[in-house]
């Protein structure tokens, strides 16, 4: 019997040592083969494309750079304006960004130190904001702001980034804020600090990789969103944000897949830059406390 | 005794004077929305009229009604149900496989690791947009490529054609094609989130038990199954959870690779219509109200029946 059990033992090892090196591969092909394809077809002149659609490599002396200069160059210039665009995207992510931090760090301090009344009752309110599809949302939301006349304003669109993102940040910012010992903040008020004091000038410089971690978090959340940028920006040009004009545009065929890709690259790499620039801060924070669920 | 008291008190204060943007971002943009959401769902609001409703409207069941028996809202339930079903299996499965995969240590993982998440951090306009344009029956690779090289005989039209008829050794079935490929993306772009947690979790699994096991003479298989498994299912539980919550609420992934047609009309994208083609807010919040109803129900008989138990975990 033993030895039966070694054989199997050794057989599956064997192929498992087999299997596994095919299984990364293939993972790793289908996860990078679509962002290569955009890369690559952001390249090419769309008239290559429709010519021979199953030609994945072009030599570099094929590329061009005009789809690029087409996307981003402003509609008046006989362009499609993404630089107007990514302005856009970038002023709706970065103000979403330091307002839901400047909302959520005090929220998660009180979460996870003090004790007040409601303390355990919160986690429901964050819940209901996942329960709860946005497109429910989305309805009082095109109304109200149809009637306050904030729609096509990126005022209106950050405030709601903002509720979006608050409960996920606060979640992050209270697991990491629990790891920090008491005792820091006890010996601050012994030294006469007052709560915000110590706050401000203790817990948040401790807190600093989470606190970038959840900046970035929140930046590449606002940064992808679409569904509200489409409710409430859709009717002006000049106030899309680079996603929504990507889903605008790809729908019509004015213009040319291969500018269109253009955009895409433009649209994608800032989060990629930010990724690998700190995957290892990002992933962390993401799972922290998937070890104990 | 009198100090502790107050002291507690101020702390009591505090605490709710730091949560209170919170809670007033929250109130303002969720709560007070699903509030009113309710409210118009039971009232008979176009957007010409929105002027003169309010919280003393009439209010009626005649969206429900109408929500209900429309037609194309029960199938329409279904295929969300399927779609939800579908895509958190598919990304769970293929995040379990790659957790297990990448989990040993070898030339380049940490480079490996983080290029395996990208699907889930690009942006979603930019990576449905890729797929459609590869998918294309006009200029799509994949197309290209099928029958070039594996001998279609036409191309197949992924995104837009509802079913496909396929002919297995004579055996004639009609697959339902553009909804597979959406879920076939779903399960692409999220396997990365299942990814993340089960490879924290793997991690955390001590040593000591799998060698003893491996110094027994037990498989792999055999270590997965009585080992691992066990140990994971706490999180496969709460990934399936979490995934069919924001599948079944999701819209941007199906509105942007099909809008919707060719069967894979999920309640989400429905709801959209309702709201911005055809302006009827009282349909569209109805059916948005039997969308998270839905979801409750899925979820309460989930927990009450299907979920595994886990004892003493919190």
């Amino acid at each position: 019997m033993k030895g039966t059990r070694r054989d199997r033992a050794q057989i599956e090892t064997r192929v498992l040592n087999v299997l596994r090196p095919l299984v990364i591969t293939v993972l790793l092909v289908t996860t990078l083969f679509p962002f290569l394809y955009m890369l690559l077809l952001s390249v090419r002149p769309i008239e290559q494309l429709l010519q021979n659609p199953g030609q994945f490599w072009a030599p570099p002396s094929a590329w061009t750079v005009s789809t690029y200069q087409e996307v981003l160059t402003s509609v008046a210039d006989g362009g499609q304006g993404f630089l107007r665009l990514l302005t856009n995207s970038a002023i709706v992510s970065v103000a979403a960004t330091v307002l839901t931090l400047l909302v959520s760090i005090p929220g998660a301090y009180a979460v996870s130190r003090l004790r007040f009344t409601g303390r355990r009752q919160v986690h429901f309110l964050f819940l209901s904001v996942y329960l709860f599809p946005s497109i429910l949302l989305a309805i009082p939301l095109f109304v109200l702001f149809t009637r306050l006349g904030l729609r096509g304003s990126l005022a209106g669109l950050t405030f709601v980034y903002i509720a979006q993102t608050v409960p996920v940040s606060i979640y992050m910012l209270r697991n990491y804020l629990s790891t920090i010992p008491e005792s820091l903040e006890e010996a601050a008020a012994v030294d006469g600090y007052g709560r915000l004091q110590t706050l401000v000038k203790i817990v948040l410089p401790l807190a600093a990789p989470a606190v970038m971690a959840n900046a970035l978090y929140v930046f590449m959340i606002a940064w992808n969103e679409f569904l509200f940028a489409l409710l409430f920006l859709v009717e002006d040009r000049a106030d899309w944000t680079v996603s929504l004009g990507l889903a605008q545009l790809s729908g019509g065929i004015e213009v040319s897949k291969t500018v269109l890709m253009a955009g895409s690259v433009v649209l994608t790499l800032p989060i990629v830059i930010i990724f690998f620039a700190a995957e290892r801060l990002l992933t962390e924070g993401l799972t922290a406390g998937a070890e104990k669920a | 005794m009198k100090q502790p008291r107050t002291l507690r008190q101020q702390e009591n204060r505090a605490g709710l004077a730091y949560l209170s943007p919170t809670l007033v971002v929250v109130l303002v943009v969720v709560i007070l929305p699903i509030l009113w959401t309710i409210m118009l769902a039971f009232q008979r609001i176009r957007l010409i009229n929105l002027r003169r409703a309010g919280v003393f409207g009439d209010y009626s069941l005649a969206n429900i009604e109408v929500v209900l028996t429309s037609p194309g809202f029960w199938s329409s339930l279904w295929t969300t149900v399927v779609y939800t079903v579908g895509s958190t299996l598919g990304s769970i499965t293929i995040g379990l496989i790659a957790a297990l995969a990448l989990r040993a240590r070898f030339r380049a993982r940490t480079l490996v690791r983080a290029s395996v998440l990208l699907p889930y951090v690009a942006p979603v306009v930019a990576v449905t947009f890729v797929w459609t344009v590869l998918l294309s029956p006009q200029f799509g690779l994949l197309n290209d490529w099928g029958m070039r090289f594996l001998g279609w005989d036409r191309p197949i039209a992924f995104l837009s054609q509802r079913e496909y008829a396929l002919n297995v050794l004579g055996w004639h079935v009609d697959i339902p094609i553009a909804l597979l490929t959406v879920i076939a993306f779903e399960s692409w772009r999220y396997f990365p989130f299942a990814f993340l947690f089960l490879l924290a979790r793997l991690q955390a699994v001590p040593q000591e038990l799998e060698e003893a096991a491996r110094v027994d003479g037990a498989a792999p298989t055999q270590v997965f199954r009585h080992i691992l498994l066990p140990q994971l299912s706490a999180v496969i539980a709460l990934l399936c959870v979490l995934r069919f919550i924001m599948t079944f609420n999701k819209f941007d992934d199906v509105y942007l690779l099909t809008g919707g047609g060719a069967g894979t009309e999920v309640v989400s994208v429905r709801v959209f219509e309702f709201l911005t083609a055809r302006f009827d807010i009282g349909a569209a919040a109805a059916q948005a109200l039997v969308l998270a109803a839905g979801l409750v129900v899925l979820l309460v008989i989930y927990l009450r029946f299907l979920a595994p138990r886990v004892e003493g975990e919190g």
